[in-house]
């Protein structure tokens, strides 16, 4: 069913994208005042509801990022939860501006269903975890295993794959719900739980009993690049997209966050006065206010703030997404 | 005494069948009670409670998730107004249950109250702040989805049942068509249709709602299936019902309205009632399309880490709220029966 569909989404696809959409995205946004955002229904510090119905998560804020660039006002977004199948007919059909939806950047999506992937928030990657007391401390000590998987994405395929890329074997548990794939790995059904190490990191958080006697393996499997996409045919909109996401990048880079930007309004730094608009006209080439950066950073915070807040409480360290400079991947080309 | 040795322990099969229930209800009903009542954790800010060892249900989950159960995204501040929309659903309700409200000023409060649920719901004038119908969700989205879900289709399916009956082929055909595509077809692959397919279709800058696409599939499907439901009504009138009609001069649409349809809905109740009980649970569906109903509140609410492992006392809450709808939906229905059969057998008697 999800193929059929899939197939006749793409069929469909290069109609709708070059029929619709006259008028540019950022008019349109303007004149509706507010960014329509289509987000995860409900995934843990990237897009979930809290307990009384506000959005929280790291996809969420760059949804705020991209109303403050335009608006100067944060809260000017309004989100439409999506479920996998749905999110890119939501884009395609112009439902919404943009899709922030934990959604891996492949070049079949980013060719052939219309769609453009601005850049990447989070760096994810498929990885196992294992009970400590297993003594396992590498994927490849794994031959025989029974290991506990979700059927339908691609994590099942890369399952498959790595073990016969090593010449192992394997028993796979497969079960749909997470919630009792979960409780199976936990209760001792299987040896192994595999998913994407975001999932494996807020699992431990949250559901071991003990979170000290699980280990993630240092193997990762498989690429996961997640980071929001706009539809085809609109640079300019395209444009105010990633370079909302490379401000929060550079912000951190430049050491400015929420608390501290206001002072920074009268640095001398160049790089800072650029950033904030008290020199040059950056925002004015971008059809925005000069002080879009300025109003991201002091709304929503630079990216390393938005970790903080979203991921690092769910037991997620930095790693491969921190900054360039720290030794992660995380890299702003200059805003200048 | 007596009763007991006759019902439970007249012979060894009922005895031996009395003395299995009791004991698997000793083996299953203490620790369930100890376990939802007695260790249960009733109030707490966090689950850390819960997680203790030990530890019964955890009714700290609905307690801290209530309100986003009930209402989903609403903006927090404004909950008192789909709550009001609730209350004021079931008051409507309740006023339409009971016969001596059957006059037309019921139809005339029905509209005036869904205006007034509207109004609450979206807001936008009298010093209420516009709240989009993308945030609505909980318990109100899926009393709004099956309200109106059932409010159109039922007289849709009506006018479908009859014209699967009708002389005229194009309406006949129509209505057959209509009839047996979508009974073909599951709810969910409508549900993608409407919510997917869709939108691609229409032309630049028109886009429906999606809560209104999941509406209209909603209709379409419940319509199909009362069609059926309605028809099966209509065919057990006796034929001189409707030739007595005709021998009377009556035109068609006052022999359908006066003497048939009457006669074919009271006969039809108890497995309408069967389509609307399951119509009702059936609008947990919209969970696939990303609606935040009920099912999917909960569902949300036990994604978020702090609380996520509780899928049982959540789910458990979503029965009870599920039961006490249906269970009133079927109660009411049999009552009606009996109401009506009791009218019925008198006029029997009297001829």
């Amino acid at each position: 069913m999800k193929v059929r569909l899939a197939v006749a989404v793409c069929a469909v696809a290069a109609f709708a994208s070059s029929t619709l959409h006259a008028q540019s995205t950022l008019d349109a946004v303007k004149s509706k005042g507010y960014v329509q955002c289509g987000v995860n229904t409900g995934l843990a510090g990237f897009s979930q509801p809290d307990s009384r119905g506000a959005w929280k998560g790291i996809d969420v804020d760059a949804c705020r990022a991209i109303a403050a660039a335009v608006f100067g006002d944060a809260t000017k977004v309004r989100y439409t939860p999506l479920t996998a199948q749905q999110r890119f007919t939501a884009l395609q059909s112009g439902e919404i501006d943009v899709l922030a939806r934990n959604t891996t950047w492949t070049v079949t999506r980013d060719t052939s269903l219309g769609l453009n992937f601005v850049g990447v928030n989070y760096y994810d990657g498929q990885g196992f975890m294992v009970p400590k007391k297993l003594g396992v401390t590498s994927a490849k000590q794994l031959n025989g295993a029974t290991i506990c998987v979700q059927p339908g994405t691609t994590t099942e395929l890369n399952l498959a794959d790595y073990f016969r890329a090593n010449k192992m074997s394997f028993k796979p548990v497969v079960i749909e719900k997470l919630e009792e794939v979960t409780n199976a790995y936990f209760s001792g059904r299987c040896d192994v739980f595999t998913t994407d190490v975001s999932g494996l990191v807020s699992t431990r958080g949250s559901r071991a009993p003990k979170p000290a006697d699980h280990v993630i393996l240092p193997e990762v499997i498989s690429k996961e690049p997640l980071g929001p996409v706009v539809r085809h045919g609109d640079d300019r909109w395209y444009d105010i997209v990633k370079w909302t996401l490379f401000a929060m990048l550079e912000a951190e880079e430049l050491g400015l966050t929420s608390k501290n930007i206001e002072q920074n309004l009268t640095s001398t730094n160049p790089s800072i006065q650029r950033f904030v608009g008290a020199t040059g006209d950056i925002g004015k080439m971008m059809s925005l206010d000069n002080r879009w950066a300025y109003n991201v950073v002091k709304q929503v915070g630079n990216y390393g703030e938005s970790f903080e807040t979203n991921l690092a409480p769910l037991g997620f360290e930095r790693g491969i997404n921190n900054l360039w400079t720290n030794g992660g991947l995380m890299y702003a080309p200059p805003i200048r | 005494m007596r009763w007991v040795r006759e019902n439970l322990f007249g012979n060894w099969a009922s005895a031996i069948a009395t003395l299995a229930i009791l004991w698997l209800a000793w083996k299953l009903v203490p620790p369930f009670v100890q376990w939802a009542l007695i260790d249960a954790v009733w109030v707490s800010p966090d689950s850390r409670p819960c997680r203790a060892e030990g530890a019964g249900a955890c009714w700290a989950l609905i307690a801290e998730k209530h309100r986003f159960i009930l209402f989903g995204t609403y903006p927090f501040e404004h909950q008192w107004r789909p709550g009001l929309a609730i209350l004021l659903l079931i008051a409507l309700y309740v006023a339409s249950a009971l016969r001596r409200f059957w006059r037309p000023a019921l139809a005339l409060a029905w509209i005036g109250g869904l205006a007034l649920i509207g109004l609450l719901m979206w807001g936008g004038t009298a010093g209420l702040a516009y709240v989009e119908n993308e945030r609505w969700g909980g318990l109100a989205l899926t009393l709004l989805l099956a309200t109106f879900g059932i409010a159109f289709a039922f007289p849709l399916s009506i006018l479908l049942a009859l014209g699967r009956r009708s002389k005229l082929p194009a309406v006949r055909a129509l209505s057959v068509l209509w009839i047996e595509l979508v009974r073909g077809v599951p709810l969910i692959s409508l549900l993608f249709m409407a919510s997917v397919m869709l939108p691609l279709f229409l032309p630049e800058g028109v886009n429906i709602d999606k809560l209104l696409r999941a509406l209209l599939a909603m209709i379409v499907f419940a319509a199909a299936y009362l069609a059926e439901v309605v028809r099966g009504g209509l065919q057990a009138i006796p034929h001189g019902q409707g030739e007595a009609a005709d021998a009377l001069g009556l035109p068609y649409w006052r022999k359908t309205l006066l003497v048939i349809l009457p006669q074919a809905l009271r006969i039809s109740i108890p497995p309408l009632v069967n389509t609307f009980i399951a119509f009702f649970k059936d609008t947990s569906l919209v969970v696939i399309i990303g609606l935040f109903d009920l099912l999917t509140s909960i569902k949300v609410a036990l994604g978020e880490p702090a609380w996520s492992g509780f899928g049982v006392e959540a789910y458990l809450f979503a029965a009870l709220v599920y039961f006490a709808f249906c269970f009133a939906m079927s109660r009411y229905s049999q009552d009606l029966e009996r109401e009506l059969e009791r009218g019925h057998a008198r006029t029997e008697r009297g001829v």
